[in-house]
């Protein structure tokens, strides 16, 4: 079997008494698009900046391809970086920004330019060699930096929510870039996010972060389908999380449950469905649907209803029902 | 709601301070124009105007036997400024400038690294105490203190006996030119006195500049592949360049301008700040001295618009 690209092996990463990074397992495989997904100050960006090597681990061990990497500065490590701020140096033009590494390697500078041209057109900047990254938008400064990374054909690519600063357009349309680029070539890409439509969009396999830890690790559809803890189920799309106690008011099976907005249904639904009435507590207009709060005496339910059907005041009774495998069993 | 309670009419001032008021918030320029006024007269009439004076009296001469001033046009003290005795003190000066320039940017380069980099809170606190202290107490104080510590009976002189260094001052002091009877009456001495006092005017600028430099460009670099030194060299040495080119041009003008600190400490030749200072006084001789005076300015103008070039200007 060959090694996993990234592998830790209960790596914890603690500045004082604070744990960034708390014993985390991991295994991302070559040629992965892995996301690392969780809140700010989740340990996910530590967890990339171990990997890039601008942190050390303060216990465990981290391999990267096979090679154990504790202690190996970042520039003897063959994995590279996009920052989130881009970090292009001001004072190259694009073009020696995108050659850096290769200026450091030795490679002669006719040749240089050469490669740097070849990735500028990948990103699709070609043209732009000469500029300054002062004179470049967001986006194109963005692309930048992919090439500068890319140019010294990196193991694995990291990236520190590189698109955190792009409106949502530009954002939408870098994720199929970076998602197709990811296939082109091959790379182990390694991505860090607090947008968990990002995450579910762009990677083969997600991990969601909660101080420290690592919460769940699965493919998109896992995470959001079928989420182990409350913290998931929440952070992952926003769930509704039915507590013990009220499955048993609600009829429900004994247990805790997580039960996305979209799978309750309106009316009646099929046999087996369990069916609830309420009153519609909050109505929030989103466009495409509309985000309904349902008033179950004790219990409130959030639920979609897509635009189209008949829309409610607040305060109108709601008649719904929740099919049984809809529902998602999690651990306490 | 009728049209007429919908409009009020305006507010009228009556009393003069109101009027004033309202006349500067609704004209932002002429606000500006009262605030720049004071500063632009003093600057305009006293600091320009008696530059141009200089300017002008540069170009009159003496009377060699009424050592009268004679106001007509010549470039007769020019000629004399061309002597070599006067070429020479033109040169040790702008040698030992330079040279002070060289040094403080080297020392203050690290000092400026670690304030901008590493030091937090109260040690940054501390640091920018220390390096403002000197400044608080008198420039004649500080020469006279290193006066006294550089001279033959001083506490350098002792120390070098006790660590049983003697051997190696006397080898400095014993260097030709540079060296002396003693560190306070030599080159060496005028050399460790300027670096002392120009130095806190190279470390900040450096320091800003080097604070404007994100940690993530030191690690862009580290991540593409950059051994630290290499990484120094490329991107944190041209990114402080101007900072240190900004303090260079405090290091250099005011070595090149002080007359006091070589008068007090160093060999009794004269720096070219002396020679202004002697020829407007005890010579009696304005034209020369003024001519003396432009020979600074013209050297600035030179590097002022060099480092302007550079992009000094931006760290200020």
């Amino acid at each position: 079997m060959t090694s996993p690209a990234v592998r830790f092996d209960k790596v914890s990463r603690h500045f004082g008494p604070v744990k960034a990074v708390d014993e985390v397992d991991l295994a991302i495989a070559p040629g992965e698009f892995f996301a690392m997904l969780g809140p700010s100050g989740s340990g996910k960006t530590t967890c990339l900046r171990l990997i890039a090597g601008f942190e050390q681990p303060t216990g465990g061990a981290i391999e990267i391809f096979g090679e154990h990497v504790e202690g190996v500065p970042p520039y003897r490590r063959a994995v590279n970086t996009v920052f989130q701020d881009y970090a292009l140096f001001p004072h190259m033009t694009v073009a020696e920004n995108v050659a850096y590494g290769l200026r450091i390697k030795g490679v002669d500078k006719r040749s240089r330019r050469l490669r740097a041209d070849e990735m500028l057109s990948l990103v699709k900047l070609s043209g732009y060699g000469d500029r300054k990254p002062a004179q470049l938008s967001g986006g194109q400064r963005q692309r930048v930096a992919l090439a500068r990374a890319l140019v010294n054909e990196p193991k694995v690519l990291l990236l520190d929510e590189p698109l955190g600063a792009l409106d949502l357009k530009l954002r939408e349309q870098m994720q199929g870039e970076l998602k197709s680029l990811q296939h082109r070539l091959g790379i182990t890409f390694v991505f860090v996010t607090h947008d968990q439509t990002e995450a579910l969009a762009m990677a083969d396999r997600v991990a969601v972060f909660n101080e420290g830890r690592i919460v769940q690790v699965g493919s998109p559809e896992e995470i959001y389908e079928r989420p182990r803890t409350r913290f998931v189920a929440d952070f992952v799309g926003g769930a509704n999380v039915i507590e013990p106690a009220a499955a048993a008011r609600l009829g429900l099976p004994e247990g805790l449950w997580s039960l996305r907005p979209e799978k309750i249904a309106l009316g009646g639904g099929d046999g087996e469905a369990i069916r609830l009435q309420g009153r519609a507590q909050e109505v929030q207009y989103q466009g495409a649907q509309r985000r309904v709060t349902v008033d179950l005496g004790a219990d409130r339910l959030v639920m979609v209803v897509p635009a189209g059907v008949a829309n409610f005041g607040e305060g109108e009774p709601v008649a719904l029902s929740v099919p049984a495998a809809a529902l998602n069993r999690m651990e306490g | 709601m009728t049209a007429t309670t919908a409009t009020s009419p305006p507010r009228t001032r009556t009393s003069l301070r109101g009027r004033v008021s309202d006349l500067l918030a609704s004209r932002p320029k002429l606000l500006a124009l009262v605030l720049v006024l004071p500063p632009l007269l003093w600057l305009g009439l006293v600091y320009i105007g008696s530059l141009l004076a200089l300017l002008l009296q540069s170009f009159y001469s003496i009377d060699e036997f009424t050592g009268l001033v004679v106001p007509e046009f010549g470039l007769s003290s020019y000629r004399e400024l061309l002597a070599p005795a006067n070429m020479d003190i033109i040169v040790r000066t702008v040698t030992m400038a330079a040279l002070v320039t060289l040094a403080s940017g080297v020392l203050a380069f690290p000092i400026a690294y670690y304030a901008a980099r590493y030091a937090k809170g109260r040690t940054k606190a501390a640091f920018y105490l220390l390096i403002m202290l000197p400044l608080w107490s008198s420039y004649l104080v500080r020469v006279y203190a290193w006066k006294l510590i550089l001279a033959k009976e001083g506490v350098l002189t002792w120390a070098a006996e006790e660590t049983g260094t003697l051997p190696l001052l006397d080898g400095i002091l014993g260097l030709p030119v540079i060296g002396g009877p003693s560190l306070s009456v030599s080159y060496i001495g005028t050399f460790i006195v300027f670096v002392y006092l120009w130095i806190p005017y190279m470390i900040l600028p450096i320091q800003a500049a080097l604070e404007r430099v994100p940690r993530s460009y030191l690690e862009a670099s580290a991540d593409l592949g950059a051994r630290p030194a290499e990484t120094f060299r490329t991107v944190v040495l041209p990114l402080a360049m101007p900072g240190v080119v900004a303090g260079s041009i405090f290091t250099f003008s005011l070595t090149l301008g002080d007359y006091i600190a070589p008068q007090i400490v160093g060999p009794s030749t004269y720096f070219l700040g002396q020679v202004v200072y002697v020829q407007q006084g005890t010579a009696g001789n304005i034209p020369l001295a003024a001519a003396f005076s432009v020979v600074p300015i013209a050297i600035m103008a030179v590097y002022l618009t060099v480092a302007k070039r550079m992009g000094a200007f931006d760290a200020l």
